[in-house]
């Protein structure tokens, strides 16, 4: 298996969907090539940093204003 | 760094939904969602409090990732929830409520964004092309806990800049998937897009970001000591 063969299914061993005969190959590419497995560790890495840190929230008095926003459109019939 | 074991699963979990997405277990047991809309059709309106309460964050970040502008974002959520309380007929429940608002909200965030731009056309479907991130280039590996070298609100701010370089297309992508936790089939249906530009958008959404934070997160070269460049 090439490099790009392996970058061609990194979201499917990610993702754990690969067969076990699959498996087996990315395995037996993995254990060559260090480039691969530093790809693969820090892929699973930043998908895991953003789960756990999620952006972008609202601050509780905004959500707040919008739910009485939206709710009093809405008891009037939107 | 985390290792396959032999002829088992990767150890990395599989991306779980959000406590507030729930799968549905099976074709015979109804999604939760189902009786709160059930409940609203019939005239209820705290049914469809409890919906929103329970999509308001994740609709505020889809907004802010497409409109990078808070206020839209802010707009976008109430216009959304607004224009699907007002639809809700025509919801017809072959498809997942949140599926269904995410690609109202994914519409109204286009649509702000095309005003901002003066009717320029913005479409979440558009073809990409962009090399960066189709080929790993800086191969440094990380540190084993990168995100400890920096407080809450760096990491969140390298989080946060980091993401916006994406085009729309990825960062929604991958919000969806990895963030919230949605199928991939879920992911195409809310975004109007085939399963095969979900993966692609997906794969080139995660490498581009692993790239751009590993400036951040990067072993120091000809160090034992773990460090990062700021």
């Amino acid at each position: 298996m090439t490099c790009t063969e392996f970058l061609a299914l990194l979201d499917d061993l990610i993702d754990d969907t690969v067969t076990t005969e699959m498996r087996a190959d990315l395995q037996e590419h993995l254990r060559g090539c260090e480039h691969c497995e530093v790809t693969l560790s820090t892929t699973r890495k930043t998908i895991q940093i953003y789960r756990s840190h999620q952006i972008y929230d609202m601050p509780a008095g905004l959500r707040d204003r919008l739910h009485a926003a939206i709710m009093a459109r809405c008891k009037k019939g939107c | 760094m985390p290792a396959l074991k032999p002829g088992g699963a990767a150890e990395f979990p599989q991306p779980t939904p959000m406590s507030t997405i729930q799968p549905i277990a099976g074709e015979l047991e109804p999604h939760p969602d189902v009786a709160l809309v059930e409940r609203v059709r019939a005239g209820d309106v705290s049914a469809y409090d409890e919906l929103v309460r329970k999509y308001d964050r994740q609709v505020f970040r889809i907004a802010q990732h497409i409109t990078q502008n808070r206020e839209d974002a802010e707009d976008v959520m109430q216009d959304a929830f607004l224009k699907a309380y007002e639809k809700l007929d025509q919801f017809q429940g072959n498809s997942k409520f949140y599926t269904w608002l995410v690609r109202i909200a994914v519409n109204e965030s286009l649509m702000r964004l095309r005003k901002r731009r003066t009717g320029k056309m913005v479409s979440i479907d558009e073809d990409i092309e962009t090399d960066e991130g189709s080929v790993p280039r800086d191969l440094a590996d990380w540190a084993p806990d990168p995100e400890q070298n920096f407080t809450q609100s760096e990491l969140r701010s390298i989080l946060e800049k980091t993401i916006k370089g994406l085009p729309p297309g990825f960062k929604v992508v991958f919000e969806l998937r990895d963030v919230q936790g949605l199928s991939t089939e879920d992911t195409a249906e809310a975004l109007g897009l085939s399963i095969p530009a979900v993966k692609s958008r997906l794969l080139r959404a995660r490498l581009q970001l692993r790239e751009r934070l590993s400036r951040y997160f990067r072993k120091k070269k000809g160090s034992r000591e773990v460090g990062v460049e700021k």
